[in-house]
């Protein structure tokens, strides 16, 4: 409500059409990110598409997506908060080095993150021979283990997000409640926090939507069982080797779902500080 | 005033589209995996004698070792060629080959998955089979488990990896499990067969179905155990040129110097059959 005035403010002063230099590579930009939504849609078998729909293996399939996807939320929740608090808010040696750390899942190859997962967790890995050894507990090939590679892939959005918002936040209300004789995790808890709200909402949305759509280090990590590892991006690249009315209607399942959470994301994201 | 902000249009919209094509360049040599496929000349009809520019061959992904041993042979045979290859699960290649993906040689790992490209008249004259796979058990290095059977891979606590049933190593590993009357319950269903053999080179499952030229091509590093059930699924390997073949005239030679003596050789030292 409160960016309303100010947006019409700067459409008027724009009153001038739109240059054509900006126009056209703007419009080339639209054309080529919506063109294969819109292949999709057009080729999507819209009378067959109830009974895709339908069917027991998709069902299994978007249930364990969403499922995986909020479970890895929450892990990028839980250890991705205090660490983009850690990043905005201290200064250590090396720190630049550890934001480009955290942010490498980022343009690293997702396969190559999953190459990476199972040479550290996996039964045979550095850290995974010792969960083997010491707990049972082995991550590859588990429901568990689609999780840990949707984390991983995901939790540098949700860092990014809401380091980005510490860094606008005043840090004066922190040092006040301090001063004040709060502790600095009571501060973070009590202060910081509801201050960034919005900012972790935002960036636990897209997280959510980029472990939704995680394929490369899923399959590579966690393998392709039904029921236990396939998740919807899995069940598209296989159906596709057989049955490609069934990965279309597939696909668009996840388009939808994607579509309508960055939609509902958009207008948060532009109203946070 | 207006002459220099028309210029500048002018060349923002020339390198605009000129990034837009250089993508889509991108994007479709991606699919052929021969960067080179499309802007090398293409020599469609030109005689044996002089061969020119690069073939694309589309071959699965159990060929990669000795095809790309006989890409190399071929080369060094017809200086001027240049053998590119784009190895994958039979399955995927087919749908690329009959969407459209730029390719002359489409060499796949069963019938079924080559009828795909004959069915969509992609192919042009009629497949040959040129090697023969069976199966086999690879297991981890030494063999900790003990497996001696395809009976063994159904105990309980065995981690297997299997290919999914829709690539043929997997359509056959499940011929081969019916025939033997047995259900096995694999940990994973991988996309190709090297992905199933990769899981037991990194000990992360304990033995995979795969052909028994992979075992061969990972010595030292898998153990190959063999199983008589293997004899009731063995996977016919045809190979077919391709009817938008951009250079058919070397594909043409390409496929006849696979089917030659010189090819079988290598063929057989990887582990396959004669047809």
């Amino acid at each position: 409500m409160e960016s309303r005035p100010r947006r019409a403010g700067r459409r008027q002063g724009h009153r001038s059409p739109v240059p054509l230099p900006l126009l056209l590579p703007a419009l080339l930009g639209l054309v080529f990110l919506v063109l294969p939504l819109a292949g999709l849609l057009v080729r999507t078998p819209w009378s067959e598409l109830p009974a895709q729909l339908t069917s027991p293996g998709v069902w299994q399939a978007l249930r364990l997506s969403l499922i995986c996807a909020t479970l890895a939320t929450a892990v990028t929740l839980v250890l991705g908060v205090p660490l983009a608090w850690l990043l905005a808010r201290t200064e250590f040696p090396g720190r630049r080095l550890v934001r480009a750390l955290v942010t490498l899942p980022l343009v690293l190859p997702p396969v190559v993150g999953g190459v990476a997962l199972l040479l550290a967790l996996g039964r045979n890995g550095i850290a995974g021979r010792w969960l083997d050894q010491w707990f049972g507990v082995t991550l590859p090939f588990t429901t568990a283990g689609v999780v840990v590679a949707e984390a991983f892939v995901a939790m540098p959005f949700l860092v990014i997000s809401v380091e980005g918002t510490l860094r606008a936040a005043d840090p004066r209300y922190e040092e006040a409640a301090t001063t004040l004789g709060a502790s600095r995790f009571t501060a973070f808890r009590r202060v910081t926090l509801p201050l960034i709200a919005p900012g972790i909402a935002a960036g636990a949305v897209l997280a959510w939507a980029r472990a939704l759509g995680e394929f490369g280090a899923t399959i590579t990590f966690a393998g392709n069982f039904p029921g236990r590892t396939q998740t919807m991006p899995l069940a598209v690249y296989l159906a596709l080797q057989s049955d490609p009315a069934a990965a279309i209607a597939l696909s668009l399942v996840l388009l939808a779902v994607s579509i309508a959470v960055l939609a509902g994301l958009r207008d948060r994201w532009m109203t946070t500080p | 005033m207006t002459r220099p902000t028309h210029r500048r249009t002018l060349q923002l919209a020339v390198g605009g589209t000129a990034v837009l094509l250089a993508l889509s360049a991108c994007s479709s040599s991606d699919d052929s995996a021969g960067a080179s496929a499309s802007s090398s000349p293409s020599a469609g009809t030109s005689s044996a004698g002089d061969l020119k520019g690069t073939v694309t061959v589309f071959a699965a992904a159990s060929l990669k070792e000795s095809f790309t041993e006989l890409g190399k042979e071929f080369e060094a045979a017809h200086p001027g060629t240049k053998v590119s290859f784009n190895f994958g699960g039979s399955d995927a290649l087919a749908a690329s080959i009959t969407s459209g993906a730029p390719a002359d040689v489409f060499a796949a790992a069963s019938p079924k998955t080559m009828q795909i490209v004959t069915d969509a008249n992609d192919a042009a004259g009629e497949p040959a089979t040129f090697v023969r796979n069976q199966l086999e058990i690879a297991v981890v290095p030494g063999n900790p488990k003990d497996v001696a059977s395809l009976k063994d891979l159904t105990k309980s606590g065995m981690k297997v990896a299997l290919c999914a049933k829709e690539v043929p190593c997997g359509a056959a590993a499940q011929k081969a499990l019916d025939g033997a009357g047995l259900k096995l319950t694999p940990v994973s269903y991988e996309q190709d067969v090297k992905s199933a053999l990769t899981k037991v080179e990194l000990k992360e499952v304990d033995a995979s179905v795969v052909y028994k030229t992979d075992v061969k091509a990972a010595a030292g590093k898998v153990e190959g155990v063999e199983f008589p059930e293997s004899a009731g699924a063995v996977n016919d390997y045809p190979i077919v040129l391709l009817k938008d073949a951009p250079n058919a005239g070397a594909a043409e030679a390409f496929i006849a110097f696979v089917r030659s003596e010189q090819g079988a050789k290598v063929l057989s030292e990887a582990g396959f059959l004669n047809p």
